[in-house]
């Protein structure tokens, strides 16, 4: 159980911005990647070298050659995975108020916040420790904090899901990481009916304050027993909350919530989005910073349309965002005559979806009176079917123009041929046609 | 008259009691069974000693659990308890002597089977029973039942075979971190030994050396199917492979104080998990909805009664040593019986849960949520 994963051309696209893009063939969705300049990584997210440290270390030539030399290894072994971390190699002196910082690192900073403020906080998971984490996502954190707070375990999913709440159940507040939701699977007994119904079935005497972590979803090219998407099934449960941050802000703001929260949650992460760099701004930078849980967030303002989404979609949906509108420009432009309408989308970033926050989504219809969810879950039974009949039940229901449309992954095991992965997910022109069916244009 | 009657005779009897008090051994030393070992190069030992006092608190103890789980079998035939309800009967004594070794400080989790342990660890029979007739007066509320009873430092009553057991350890693990000399004993059946999570779970306790005490209540029979039919090897002492092990006759009180004592010093001095197998016997099938003798002879059943009995061997050994005399062992079954009947009484009275509190704990320490009905108009509150 070991994906390394992640396309060296998603990845490098990010960190280096093309001067010349060319498209791969049959990708033209490419075309519809937001500029370069969101996307580069300008700072280092080593987190020895972060600020919390006295500014006056310094960094010989030697170091830097050393590290390098690290990372060069790194990347021989490790090929795709190590051209993200080259880059995270990088030092940074200064430290600018806001900054680019990878869901990566937000989630480890998160992480070594929560351990260093609360003293029942640990981690346990396979490969946490001394390996810095499969995706090293607890990067550091077993050097500083020891074996006592960072714990590896042996291939026992259930058992060692069971030993996170047991003690949980006894005091502590544990962070149990799947190395994938999928592995989850052996274990659910252990959150559904150990975690998530014990404080009901003790009227209260019992709490179970557990996060469950770990990436969730489809990642990239390893296929079907490793890609599949949990948001459904755990949201379907009372007593569980369930959190599917998209950016670094998320990242960093929900797990601290889900931490600090006394009850049991499951917080899917998205393996995809670890190497990429968001913008965090001071405030989410500091320590005290945390996202409630159960509020979604307008990512963009939008009038004739609102797309709701979760984790790695919303990347997906602003970028569809921004294509209609410069579609929508360049066609008034060539065709004056009649020209297209700027298609304006309205970006929900759902957060939690559960408990999901169905004001935002019906107070954001009830303004465009068009819905479209997208997901990167099968459709049967999803979040989008959620969407659907939660806003058919409330009072948003009488401003719907048309039917909501569920943009979803394709219900079928996942593929491995990169062609058939690829058309097994949502892509950007998959939203970008369900939006103009949705809106009859 | 009648009154007068029964004041002379109160006091009568106060009065014999009174006089051959001081005449009652204080305490006794007794020869008790062996126990198999695995990887220890000692065992408990044999010879133990029982004062008066611990022998009458052990047999009101088990008489209280006894009574009342005959109390719930008559309510479960009445239709006044229902759902499902498995009898502790016929192993009390492995649930008072595990009690007798360790602390209310200790922890414990079991599985289903729990209503014995819910009392030794601090339930009061009321509240036992009106959380197995669901009224608002039951330990949890009545939103449990008779598998997911709570009370400090125990975890249930759990529902689901063998998922107790990776729990049990968490707690156990809870306990090393905080370093505050706890220990865990993590109980479950031989049904359950068979559960692919127990071998995790031995796994890690050893590697990371938790004070848990594994104990496995070997009654013969998970649910109808009897160990032969169901183990490779029914040593189940000796499962825990790296794990050190004893094997305990589970119908004798002392015997099981004597392991689990065993048991706990060999945690508490930080040398990890211990494995003890309780050799035990349930008189009634595996629930109510089990006769319990498609699978077993009532024979069988009659010759555990009339030869093991914990409560008539403890209350044998009393008798033979002078410890305690014939009535006050009887007035102490009274005393009990009035216990029950009270506590029955409370559970059939009480009403049930409000309505109101259908939604609420479902969070712990949570602002107030809404939650849907059964339709889209019906939106309940649920406070934590």
């Amino acid at each position: 159980m070991l994906p390394y994963s992640g396309s060296v051309s998603l990845v490098s696209s990010f960190l280096f911005p093309p001067l010349q893009f060319v498209p791969p063939p049959n990708r033209s969705d490419w075309l519809c990647v937001v500029t370069p300049s969101v996307r580069r990584v300008t700072r280092s997210s080593d987190w020895s070298k972060s600020r919390r440290f006295p500014t006056g270390l310094a960094h010989s030539p030697a170091e830097d050659s050393l590290k390098m030399a690290a990372s060069l290894r790194c990347f021989l072994r490790s090929g795709k995975k190590a051209v993200s971390a080259l880059g995270q190699r990088e030092f940074h002196r200064s430290a600018p108020a806001a900054a680019q910082v990878t869901v990566r690192d937000a989630l480890n900073q998160a992480m070594d916040e929560e351990l260093e403020r609360d003293e029942r906080v640990f981690l346990l998971g396979e490969e946490v420790a001394q390996y810095d984490g499969a995706y090293k996502v607890s990067r550091g954190l077993w050097k500083k904090y020891g074996d006592k707070r960072i714990i590896d375990t042996p291939i026992s999913e259930m058992g060692f899901a069971g030993i996170a709440v047991g003690a949980a159940m006894a005091g502590l507040r544990p962070i149990c990481e799947f190395m994938t939701f999928n592995f989850s699977m052996q274990a659910i007994d252990q959150v559904i009916n150990s975690a998530a119904k014990t404080c009901y079935m003790s009227a209260g005497l019992q709490a179970v304050p557990i996060v469950f972590r770990g990436p969730n979803g489809a990642s990239a090219g390893v296929a079907a027993q490793h890609s599949q998407c949990f948001a459904a099934w755990y949201a379907h449960c009372p007593g569980l909350k369930v959190v599917s941050p998209w950016n670094s802000e998320d990242a960093k703001g929900l797990l601290k919530s889900s931490i600090r929260d006394d009850n049991p949650v499951v917080f899917l992460e998205n393996e995809l989005l670890y190497g990429v760099p968001f913008e965090m701004s001071e405030e989410a930078q500091s320590k005290d910073f945390t996202i409630p849980i159960g509020k979604a967030k307008v990512e963009r303002a939008g009038s004739h349309i609102t797309l709701v989404s979760h984790s790695r979609y919303v990347g997906h949906c602003l970028d569809a965002a921004a294509v209609l509108a410069k579609e929508g420009i360049e066609c008034e432009l060539k065709l004056s005559r009649s020209p297209l309408p700027v298609v304006v989308l309205q970006v929900i970033n759902l957060r939690t979806i559960r408990p999901m926050d169905v004001e935002s989504i019906e107070a954001s219809v009830m303004k465009t009176n068009h819905l479209v969810t997208v997901e990167g879950g099968w459709p049967q039974f999803g979040v989008g079917a959620e969407i659907c009949a939660r806003i058919m039940e409330g009072s948003a229901f009488n401003y719907l123009d048309s039917p909501v449309t569920r943009v979803t992954g394709v219900d079928i095991p996942m593929p491995y041929a990169k062609i058939l992965e690829d058309h097994s997910l949502p892509q950007i022109k998959d939203i970008i046609f369900s939006v103009k069916k949705t809106l009859n244009v | 008259v009648r009154k007068l009657l029964s004041i002379v005779f109160k006091g009568a009897a106060a009065v014999v009691s009174a006089r051959t008090y001081a005449d009652f051994t204080n305490e006794a030393t007794f020869e008790i069974k062996k126990c198999d070992t695995f990887k220890l190069d000692e065992g408990p030992a044999t010879q133990v000693v029982m004062t008066r006092d611990e022998g009458l608190q052990y047999y009101r103890t088990m008489q209280t659990m006894r009574r009342m789980e005959l109390k719930a079998d008559q309510l479960y035939k009445q239709k006044i308890i229902r759902g499902f309800c498995h009898l502790y009967d016929g192993q009390e004594a492995c649930a008072v002597g595990i009690e007798a070794a360790i602390n209310l400080s200790d922890h414990l989790i079991t599985a289903y089977r729990a209503h014995g342990y819910t009392y030794t660890r601090g339930g009061t029979v009321k509240k036992i029973m009106a959380e197995l007739t669901g009224r608002r007066g039951g330990i949890a509320k009545g939103k449990g039942g008779s598998m997911h009873m709570y009370c400090k430092h125990f975890y249930g009553g759990n529902g689901i075979v063998g998922a107790q057991v990776p729990l049990g350890a968490g707690v156990a693990l809870a306990c090393k971190y905080q370093g505050n000399s706890e220990l865990c004993v993590c109980l479950y059946g031989d049904g359950a030994a068979n559960q692919g999570q127990i071998f995790e779970t031995y796994n890690m306790a050893a590697l990371w050396k938790l004070p848990v005490i594994f104990i496995c209540e070997n009654n013969g029979y998970g649910m109808g199917t009897s160990v032969e039919r169901a183990a490779a090897s029914t040593d189940y002492f000796k499962r825990g492979e790296f794990i050190p092990g004893v094997r305990v006759d589970g119908m004798d009180v002392l015997c099981v104080r004597e392991a689990s004592r065993f048991a706990a010093d060999y945690c508490r001095s930080g040398k990890g998990p211990i494995l003890m197998e309780l050799q035990t016997y349930r008189y009634h099938g595996h629930s109510m909805s089990d006769p319990g003798v498609s699978y077993r002879t009532r024979e069988e059943i009659q010759e555990v009664r009339s030869k093991s009995d914990p409560i008539s061997m403890l209350k044998d050994r009393m008798l033979s040593n002078n410890m305690a005399s014939v009535e006050e062992l009887k007035e102490i079954d009274v005393e009990v019986r009035k216990e029950i009947e009270d506590a029955a009484q409370f559970a059939t009275t009480d009403p049930e849960p409000p309505l109101e509190d259908l939604c609420n704990h479902i969070f712990h320490n949570n602002p107030p949520l809404e939650v849907r009905g059964t339709n889209p108009w019906s939106k309940l509150k649920s406070v934590s």
